[in-house]
Order: C-alpha cells, then structure tokens, then sequence
C-alpha cells in the first residue's frame, strides 16, 4: 500500500508529537508513525523536569549561559539562545494542554533546582514530568485528530533524487509493509541508549532515526558526546532523578563522605552531569566504593518529601533492590543515560538532506554540544518539535506531489525477505547486542583513550560482519518481533560505528568526551562539531563544522 | 531459580505445537483458545516473571512474542494474566507467584489476541478517547499560567501517574459482561480533566459520565484498584465523579436512584429492601425496563432466592435513623 501525507512525522514521542501538531495546526496533512504505542514512548520515562527562565529573578541569558558552559562551550550559542528564549511559552502551552506541574503558594507555577542550573528553573510533575507531558500531549493530539500509525517500524527513507520524500515502514501487527509518501519527514525517533549496555533507556531506544539519517546520507554531528548519568541504580541501570539531588540528596562514598566536596565545591552535587560522572568513576576507581557503586543518600529529605515529590524513584529502588530510600542509602552509578550528537539540523529541524527534519534527541542542532544539563532534553524536544513541524508545513507548500516509489517498495520488500530467508548459522541478534553494549560501556564510556577506541573500532566492525549472518527463526508474519530486533541491531551498530569514530577523531577532552591520553580540552584545535557521513563503498567520512559563538567566549568550566 | 513458565502462545497464521488451551469460562468462552507450551529456565533469585519471558525469547525461541519496554512499570506495555489475575510483567517478582515451581502467563481473554502476549489495545484506548480526555480551558491569557493552588493540582498526579497498561480493564468484573461500559482506566482519566480547576466543561462532563455505561455501571468490586500498579485507585475516582455528579444534580439516571433507593431503604427499615431496590432504581414508571428484569425475577423464584415479599424493620431502627441525623445530607 501506499499512503501520502504532506507531512511525516517518525517517532511519537514528545518531539514527534509536538512537531506533528504544529504542522496540523499550519494546515499540512500529517501521518505520525511510531513502533510503539504513543503513550509507551521513552519521553515518558523522563523524571525531573523540564528548565525555562520563567522566574522574573531568572532571565534566558542566564539559561542560555548555563547551558552553553554545561555543553563545555560545544553547543552552538545561536540554537541556545532560541531554545532558551522560546523556552517558557513552550513551558506555558504545556501548562494550558493540562500538565499538572507543582504550584508555589501563589499558585503560580513552582521550580526545583536541577544540576548546572545557576537558577532554580526546572518546572516539575513530583518524578513523571515526561510522563505528565507526554499524557497532555497526546490528549491534545486525540482532541486535535492527529493521525497516527501505532506500532509501525521504519525500514528506511525513500529518497529519490536526493530528496527525502518519505519511508517505508513494517505494520507490526498486519505484517506487511507500507510505502508512507510525503513532501517533507521529521525524525523523532528518540535516542540510541541501547547501544549500551546498562543504559537507563528503554529498550526502543535504538537509534532508529540516527541511522535511518545516516544511511540516507545525512551527516551525524557530536556523536561522541554520550552522557553517563550520575544516578543509575546499582544492577539493573534503572535511572533515579537528577530531581533527587535537586531536593538536596548527598552523594556519598564507602566513607560516608560528600566527595562532591574535592571536585565541585561550589555546585556540589549539582554540578554538570559529566563533572559528576566523572567524579563517581574517580572514587571507584580509587577504591572508595562499595561493589562497583556510591550511594545517593536521600535520608535527610524526610520520608514526606520523597513520597511526594519523588514517589517513582522511591518504588523503583524497592522494587527492584528491596531497598526503602527513607531508611538507607541507595547503591547507584553512572550509566548511559543520552546521546548529545544526532542527525545534524539548523535551528528549525532542517537537516542538510532536502526535505529530511530532526527534532528531539536524534537530532544535533545542538544545543546541548559536550554535555547536556538535566532537563534541558524535554525543553529541546518541546521547542525544536514544534519549530520543525512550523518549518516543514512552510516547506511543503512548494513541494510537488510524487507518483513514483512502487519500486523502492519493492526493493525493501526483497531486502526484508532475505533477511526473513537468511538460514540459521549460530549467529542471534540477542547475542550481538549484549557484545555490542557491554564492548560500548567498556571502552567508549566516562573514561576513553585511544587504544580502547581503536580496539572498540575494530569489534564493532567485526560484529557489523557478524549481523550479516543473524537469521530470524520466527517465519510468522503478524508481529514477527524477531524480525524487528534484527532491523534494529543494524541501527545500533550503525550509530556505534559513528560514535566510536567521532570519539577516536576527537583528540582532547570535552565535556562527556573525556580521553585520559588527552586530559585537557584543546580549544585552539577542536572548538568545532566532528560531523560523520556514511559514504557507499567507503569508510564514513569525516568533516568539521566550526561551533557559533555569539557573546559567551569558551572559559575555564568550574563548578 | 528453576521456573516452569507455561506460556499461552497464539498465532493467527500458523498451527503451533503444545496443548490447545481449555476453552475459558463464560463470558469470554467464545475467546480464542491459546496453545500452552512450558518452557523450563533458570534466573537468578530476584527476576521478574518479565526476565524470564525475555530470558525465553533471547535464548530459546524468538518467536515468543511480548511487548515490553522500560522494565520498571512506566511505560505500561507488559501488562497481562499472570496465574490468571492482572499483573505487569516488569514488576512482579517470580518467587511471588511461582506455584509448585510454575508460573503461568497468558494475553488476558478480556482483551483480543494479536500474537502470543500482545492483545488489542484498540477498545482499551477508544474507551479512553471516548471521554474526551484533554482539557477544554477556561480562558486565560496566553503568557501566563492559570493560577491554581498546588493541592487541585495534588489531587490529579495521582491519575496522571496512570501508565495506561490495561491491567484494570482486563480484570474488570462490569467489563466482563458488559464491553461497553467505560472503564476503570478511562473514567479515572475522565476524573481528573472533570475536577481539573482550569477546565470549562465541567458540567458537560459530570453529565455524560453519568450516562449509561459510566460511572454508575461500576459494581465497586475493587479489583482495578487491587491490580493497578501504580495505585491509581481507579474506583476512587469513579466514586469521586459520582459524588461530583449527584452534587451537580445529575440525578435522573439508574445509578442514583438505586444509590437514593439503598439508603432509603436501611434509613427506614434498618435493612435493604429488595424487591423495592429494583423498580425504584429503574424508575417507578418506566414500564418497559420493569417488564424486562421480569425473567430474572422468575429465574431467582425459581432458584429460592427471591427476597421476602414482607420487609421487616430491624428492632432499634430508630437508631440507625439518629445515625443518618448525625450524618446530615439529603436524607436525613
């Protein structure tokens, strides 16, 4: 089948759905598609909260300026300055869709302070801000009759004379795969966290919309910045709010002692997530842990305060460690947590390929350069989702419609056979991913050098040649899930190639690339994006991009 | 830990191996029977029934079938029948329901199947759409947020925390004999856009939840608020639209009436009279609806289970009445 839309959208996740409803709004004809029900999307799973400079005391310069030092001066400052500008009419709308954020005694809208934030600025919903968000947001998308095509997979763009004019995509519960036509595409398909392994993201987090970019020849910008964050718990990696710290959790080490003191005495706990991390695998590595791991010490905060204002954490960490925050200190380490690098766009979502858009965490405007600060992610999906969904419903007026893609249907249709027909030879995708995520959290995590690099280079090359072999042994059609898992270890592999060339490229440290053969950042030689392009028949290419300045000069990063 | 999981499998386009499934019982006997396969695995002491469905598909069938995402109940895929009750896979613990060292998981046959674990969230999520859950706002400038005192906003997190697994609905007793009763699942949402202080509808909704197939056709048995794992407490909510509505003067309807019926009943005689309960819930006048309850009068006649025709007062009923005084409201 064939279906035309002026507009699609690629991921319903807050980024998807905002840009889907931007573009409905300015007249397009819009098709969502998402591998997921909306509602499960990985936006959700998101804690703390989300930053504007709301606050008369607070201004966006000053957002604007923790970001930019946060990013380790990597961010472009232009892209900054309109996110932090736009940031609370985005907050505003939210709030009127429905969002129940926490209150002031005023009944205006309260904050918490959050890490890197010199401001208290993060506008909160107790710990499921993603999930409040997203819940409104797809309220208003039923209420506004978006249409959307749940549990459909992308296989890859349709881009005929280097334009990108749509996708084909797996309905996962018919089993049969569409052509979705349209005269401009916007990737919102989240994150790749699952190229690690732990990683506190879901498992959709496959950088499908990295890698449906990157084989359609647009480039990925800042790859190598991969955030570990501070607080996974112990085990399973499950994430515990930055908003824990935020309310004035402790980081303590086997000693009982703040050890924030000897790295960041100002900012404390609160200091960047990479200085953070950092300073966690410090401690590790010098033997003042206990099991691989510190604790997040929330005692202090008294048993009201965690029940309400951090109740998901709190049953989390009993859940899954039998462990009760009220009464005892709970193990955590840093772990994959967000990629800052994605699909190279401009500050409406325009990526270099015609007709392609990014928005959300697979796309690198960027905003958040070598580091992003904690809830600045939902305030990139909310601003740049609606400014790609504007742009893309400008751009579209002038796009003519497209008879043509039986062919490349047919094409896909083949390739995604061959894979279905591939006999079995030893070779599961189960088995690739943990190789590939375990090797990723080994050699290419808060601590990187260059023969590590090299060594991870050389693996994931190897297990790209191993995928070749994967066969699916599920020969049904209707929601044939192993089929999906093996289209998705070839995204994950794609983006851990880019990643890893990226990190090797980099030959300093910046932010969440932090190279022990190279310890200082090195602004004279690399204050500039590393763009990667795949190249048929060739290795991927690298490039450079000089970073944009406005009026904050790179200066020494303290906390 | 050693686990026999017995998996019900299903797969509209192909004939699996294993024991066809019994057919359920009523209401859901005209359900597709599931083929039961026992897989014999081991994980570690902590695992939960999840672990062991993915442990299954990684390493040794990959067609098993399960939609799961984050693992810690926030996105709300997992949810289906674990021994034969409402569970989240990611977080129910297999030492807690494994029976004689088996655990048995299954799509629930409130919902359709589509493949293995994986039913329809279609009916699930049309319900949902089906109350209009979105806010219809008041006006209000558009740079600035509504003022509103943080406890209103309080009062909703608690069904703004709804994942939307399907957990309650699939263990629904009203849904099990009546599929288009509303829902645990949506009337909470309904409850939290109608008490919702910055929404204009208010009235409109109070009187569209009360219709059919809304709040009042809950039996209040409590399973939503017993299988729900991240208490939402749905039934709580549904009893908060009701005194809501009722308040609002959205009366005329079965519910509160058989509600007014009750109470007048124990206020006056100390005890329920049934063979009142029932016309006066209907409508003393509503011909039609009276002659239709006929074959069930019949069919507890002849079971012996037909109330007294002779309502007696309990002694000391005068005391009950002093407690309804004590209580105030509308019926004292």
């Amino acid at each position: 089948m064939i279906i035309d839309y002026d507009v699609l959208v690629l991921g319903a996740g807050l980024a998807g759905m905002r840009a889907a409803l931007e573009a409905k709004r300015r007249g397009a004809s819009v098709g969502v598609l998402s591998k997921v029900h909306p509602l499960r999307s990985h936006s959700g799973a998101a804690e703390g909260g989300i930053n504007a400079a709301l606050d008369p005391g607070d201004s966006w310069e000053i957002h604007a300026f923790d970001t930019i030092k946060g990013s380790d001066y990597l961010a472009d400052q232009d892209a900054v300055e309109i996110m932090c500008r736009e940031a609370p009419r985005d907050l505003i709308e939210m709030e009127h869709m429905g969002v129940v954020f926490f209150r002031g005694p005023d009944g205006k809208l309260g904050t918490r302070a959050f890490g890197g934030a010199s401001k208290a600025r993060t506008y909160f919903v107790a710990d499921i801000t993603g999930q409040a968000l997203l819940n409104a947001l797809y309220d208003t998308i039923l209420k506004e009759g978006v249409k959307t095509h749940d549990e459909w997979f992308a296989t890859a763009l349709y881009v005929p004379d280097g334009t990108c004019r749509g996708a084909v995509a797996i309905d996962m519960l018919r089993g049969e795969l569409h052509l979705l036509r349209a005269k401009a595409v916007i990737l919102a398909a989240g994150g790749m966290g699952r190229v690690y392994e732990p990683s506190t993201n879901a498992l959709i987090c496959t950088g499908d919309g990295h890698a449906l970019a990157y084989r359609a020849g647009a480039p990925l910008m800042d790859m190598e910045m991969v955030q570990y964050h501070p607080t996974t718990l112990k085990g399973t990696g499950f994430l515990m709010t930055e908003g824990a710290r935020g309310e004035g959790a402790y980081l303590t080490n086997k000693d009982g002692e703040r050890f924030m003191q000897r790295y960041a005495p100002k900012m404390m706990e609160l200091a960047s997530r990479d200085v953070v991390s950092r300073s966690e695998t410090i401690e590790l590595a010098e033997g003042r842990g206990v099991d691989g791991c510190v604790y997040l010490d929330l005692r202090h905060l008294g048993a009201e305060l965690i029940h309400k204002k951090l109740p998901q954490i709190h049953e989390i960490a009993l859940n899954f460690l039998g462990l009760d925050m009220v009464e005892v200190p709970i193990p955590i380490r840093p772990g994959m947590h967000y990629i800052m690098g994605g699909v190279k766009t401009d500050s409406d979502g325009a990526t270099p390929l015609a007709g392609l858009y990014a928005a959300g965490e697979c796309a690198c405007v960027s905003v958040h350069g070598g580091n992003r600060l904690g809830a600045n992610s939902l305030l990139d999906t909310l601003v740049f989702g609606r400014r790609a969904g504007a742009h893309s419903a400008d751009y579209v007026k002038s796009v003519k419609p497209l008879e043509s893609g039986e062919e490349f249907l047919k094409s896909e249709q083949q390739r995604i056979q061959a894979l279905l027909d591939r006999p079995y030879k030893g070779e599961t995708h189960a088995r690739l991913r943990l190789e590939l995520g375990t090797l990723m959290d080994d050699k290419v995590g808060v601590y990187r050098d260059e023969a590590g690099l090299q060594d991870a280079l050389a693996k994931v090359r190897a297990i790209q040649a191993r995928a070749q072999s994967v066969s699916v042994q599920d020969k049904g059609r209707i929601y044939n899930q192993a089929l999906l898992f093996a289209l998705e270890l070839d995204y994950m592999i794609d983006c851990a190639e880019a990643t890893i060339m990226s990190a090797i490229e980099r030959k300093e440290s910046r932010g969440a690339q932090a190279r022990s053969d190279y310890p200082k950042r090195d602004d004279a030689n690399w204050l500039k994006h590393i763009l990667v392009t795949q190249t048929p028949g060739a290795d991927p290419k690298i490039s450079y991009q000089p970073v944009t300045i406005t009026k904050w000069q790179p200066m020494e990063r303290t906390y | 830990m050693h686990v026999k999981m017995v998996v019900g499998r299903y797969a509209p386009d192909r004939k699996l191996d294993g024991e066809l499934g019994a057919p359920y019982p009523p209401p859901y006997a005209d359900k597709p029977r599931k083929t039961y396969q026992t897989f014999e695995i081991d994980l570690h002491d902590e695992a939960m029934v999840l672990d062991g469905l993915i442990h299954i598909r990684e390493h040794v069938d990959d067609s098993l079938v399960v939609r799961c995402s984050c693992r810690c109940a926030i996105c709300g895929s997992c949810a289906m029948w674990v021994n034969g009750h409402a569970k989240l896979a990611c977080t129910t613990k297999m030492k807690d329901v494994i029976e004689n060292g088996t655990v048995r998981v299954e799509a629930p046959p409130a919902m359709m199947p589509i493949r293995d674990l994986v039913w329809d969230m279609g009916p699930f999520m049309e319900k949902m759409r089906s109350v209009k859950p979105w806010l219809e706002g008041k006006p209000v400038s558009p740079d600035e947020e509504y003022r509103v005192p943080n406890e209103a906003m309080d009062e909703l997190v608690q069904e703004v925390s709804c994942i939307s697994c399907g957990a309650c609905l699939m263990d629904c007793e009203s849904y099990a004999v009546n599929e288009k009763f509303l829902g645990p699942h949506a009337l909470a949402r309904a409850y939290r856009y109608a008490n919702d202080p910055r929404d204009s509808m208010q009235q409109e909704r109070l009187k569209e939840y009360s219709d059919p197939n809304g709040v009042w056709d809950c039996t209040h048995c409590y399973e939503c608020v017993h299988v729900c794992p991240k208490g939402v407490a749905p039934l709580e909510q549904i009893l908060k639209i009701r005194q809501m509505s009722v308040a609002a003067g959205y009366t005329n309807n079965a519910g509160t009436r058989h509600a007014l019926a009750f109470a007048e009943s124990v206020r006056d005689s100390g005890r329920l009279n049934e063979l009142t309960l029932m016309p006066k819930s209907l409508g003393l006048f509503n011909i039609k609806a009276q002659l239709q309850s006929l074959p069930s009068a019949f069919n507890l006649l002849r079971a012996g289970k037909l109330p007294p025709i002779i309502h007696h007062k309990i002694p000391g009923v005068t005391r009950v009445k002093a407690i309804f005084k004590k209580v105030g409201g509308p019926l004292t």
